[in-house]
């Protein structure tokens, strides 16, 4: 199954109430996938096509607001049209799902895949303080599977969360084990459960329910930061997420998600066929960013590389996890081009192995 | 102490009782107080719409959405479930809600600048979806929460703080009916422009939202009622004045009535 498709699939059998979206390549698959399939028939899940990225997120928002489990999906310059829209949900505290199957940038840019929307997931690519839970697959398996986590998620903390897929991802062809259909809540249910908060009509048994942003007076405002970056903090607890791959004995360590990830696998392969002691960490979630782990290796390991699809981004959280402990490089290209195992592999013998250039430390 | 003072003056106390009352307020409306500039039409269009909730009985299946703009806060005031929306977005937003939640009534309160100028393509296509929503137009011809400057609907020569010589049309573009534009649209069961300057004009409008909320009920399709308002503090006149004006100056290129039914 192709990757669109999996991250359409799974969003049906999620029990999810509503996607909205807007075409655009390589993630058209998503809302064709889900208009051949008429879900209205197989769920009552509503498919809608907007008349544009920013259309499709404020109806998210509409939807996220009465407690339904809303996504849109796009990419790299929708998700940049998005982002007002993205920064008033995580204002307003609502739950939702943003797809982003990234291409090459900046502008209209190219149509392949790429890494380089990292700031922009992770540091919040609209206004104000908030932050995104960010899931980045490599695989179809996990495009699929990280659709209902996300959901999980954007309900235990009322908060959006985006999947950082890229253009590979999106169409490559895998096997895929879907997950079990999980059927929608019913507003009977919502009731119970987000009747406190989602705007689902007013009974009288209760004052009115308002999503809003908006807090005029600064007191206020600030007070609601501070509630934010509180529960921020608790997902930053409970919530990272990451793997680690023969890291234990590493003297090397290779800092890689999603597409990277699965190249940097068999880097790691072709580096231990020839002895040298390479791992690879991978973080799945981009944010909250698994800092302590890589803070840990790096009391052991000689240096790391992150390896990504753009000219260096992650690579900045990784230097503020080695906190200046060892060497920190960036490899990686730019623009819809993809590095190789046997680049990587070169990388690591360049920068660790080769003395003249271990003398340059961190800055590459 | 109303009851048993002793001298011939009245008191305030005397005066408000229960049963001397000849008008009351709306349950759908809440006691905070409006934020509205005196003399300003938001808080009779505030009220007619909640009258027209209150007496169809849809408190708890109406959802409001606020814009951006003056009427940003109207969820301070409509006793309602509400969501606020981003600047011009609110059609997007009620699209979003209506199609999870059919059975509910769901409508939009926005002004000129919210709705046709940074909102016009959600207004127009949602209009063409003919998405079972009604949206309230308040068009008062200028941008009154950021003080005063041209709107889309900012008349020919008319001076605001952006136009501070009037609105020159070959420089600044011509005021925009879009009411007219998208009563075109299929999608549109009602489009009507009202006014709420005055007694007559107040109970007509009424009377136009309740057949906006009918049609919804009908499920007929989108019903947009403009209201073509004065903003005495962006207009910089005395509330009667502005009245005046509005009849004399917007009257005229927004005329009153329904354009399509």
């Amino acid at each position: 199954m192709k990757g669109n498709e999996a991250i359409a699939e799974a969003a049906i059998r999620a029990g999810v109430d509503a996607y909205y979206g807007y075409p655009i390549t390589p993630q058209s698959e998503v809302m064709e996938y889900l208009m051949a399939e008429r879900p209205h028939l197989r769920t009552g899940m509503v498919v809608l096509q907007a008349e544009s990225e920013v259309a499709s997120i404020n109806m998210v928002y509409g939807a996220a607001g009465c407690a339904k489990k809303a996504m849109t999906s796009s990419s790299s310059p929708g998700v940049s049209l998005m982002q007002e829209g993205i920064s008033y949900i995580a204002g307003a505290e609502l739950p939702c799902l943003v797809v982003n199957v990234a291409r090459g940038g900046p502008g209209l840019g190219t149509i392949q895949p790429s890494q380089a929307d990292y700031f922009q997931a992770t540091k919040g690519g609209g206004h104000g303080d908030y932050r995104l839970i960010v899931l980045a697959p490599n695989s179809v398996q996990e495009q699929a599977d990280f659709v209902s986590l996300s959901f999980d998620l954007a309900f235990r903390y009322r908060t959006p969360v985006m999947i950082l897929s890229d253009g590979a991802l999106g169409q490559m062809m895998e096997k895929v084990e879907l997950p079990p259909q999980r059927e929608r809540m019913t507003a009977e249910e919502i009731e119970a459960q987000y009747g406190h908060w989602a705007t689902l009509g007013k009974p009288a048994s209760r004052e009115r329910n308002i999503i809003t942003s908006l807090k005029l007076k600064a007191e206020q405002m600030e007070a609601h930061n501070l509630h934010l970056q509180r529960k921020y903090a608790q997902i930053q607890e409970a919530e990272t997420r990451y793997q680690s791959l023969r890291c234990d004995d590493a003297d090397y360590v290779l800092v890689a998600y999603g597409l990277s990830s699965r190249i940097c696998q068999k880097a790691v392969d072709l580096a231990r066929a020839q002895g040298i002691k390479v791992g690879l960490l991978r973080p799945i979630t981009l944010w909250p960013f698994p800092t302590a782990p890589i803070a840990e290796l790096a009391r052991a390991a000689k240096g790391f590389i992150s390896v990504e699809m753009s000219a260096g981004q992650m690579v900045e959280d990784v230097r503020l996890a080695v906190n200046g402990l060892r060497p920190v490089h960036h490899f990686g290209r730019m623009g819809g081009m993809i590095t190789s195992p046997s680049q990587v592999l070169e990388q690591i013998k360049t920068l660790f192995l080769n003395p003249q250039a271990s003398l340059n430390g961190g800055a590459h | 102490m109303s009851a048993s003072h002793d001298s011939d003056t009245l008191l305030l106390e005397d005066i408000i009782r229960p049963e001397n009352l000849v008008f009351e307020k709306t349950a759908c409306l809440t006691d905070n107080t409006l934020s509205y500039c005196p003399g300003c039409g938001h808080g009779t269009a505030h009220r007619i719409l909640m009258e027209v909730v209150e007496e169809m009985g849809i408190q708890g299946q109406t959802i409001g959405i606020a814009p951006v703009g003056c009427s940003v806060l109207a969820y301070d005031f409509m006793n309602v479930d509400m969501q606020q929306a981003a600047h011009g977005r609110a059609p997007a937003v009620a699209t979003g809600i209506k199609r999870v939640m059919p059975e509910k009534y769901v409508f939009t309160y926005q002004g000129d600048g919210d709705l046709a100028a940074i909102g016009t393509a959600e207004t127009i296509h949602a209009c063409n979806r003919g998405e079972n929503i009604t949206i309230i137009f308040i068009n008062n011809g200028i941008y009154g929460m950021t003080g005063g400057q041209m709107a889309p609907t900012t008349l020919a020569g008319m001076r605001t703080s952006t136009s501070p010589f009037g609105r020159d049309t070959e420089m600044m573009g011509h005021p925009l009916r879009i009411t007219e534009m998208v009563a075109t649209l299929p999608g549109v069961c009602f489009a009507t422009r009202q006014a709420v300057h005055t007694p007559a004009a107040v109970r007509k409008a009424k009377k136009a939202i309740q057949t906006a909320f009918e049609l919804q009920r009908q499920r007929k399709g989108l019903s947009l009622v403009e209201i073509v308002s004065n903003c005495n503090s962006g207009w910089k006149m005395m509330p009667r004045k502005a009245n005046d004006w509005m009849e004399e100056n917007m009257f005229p290129f927004y005329p009153l009535g329904d354009i399509k039914k």
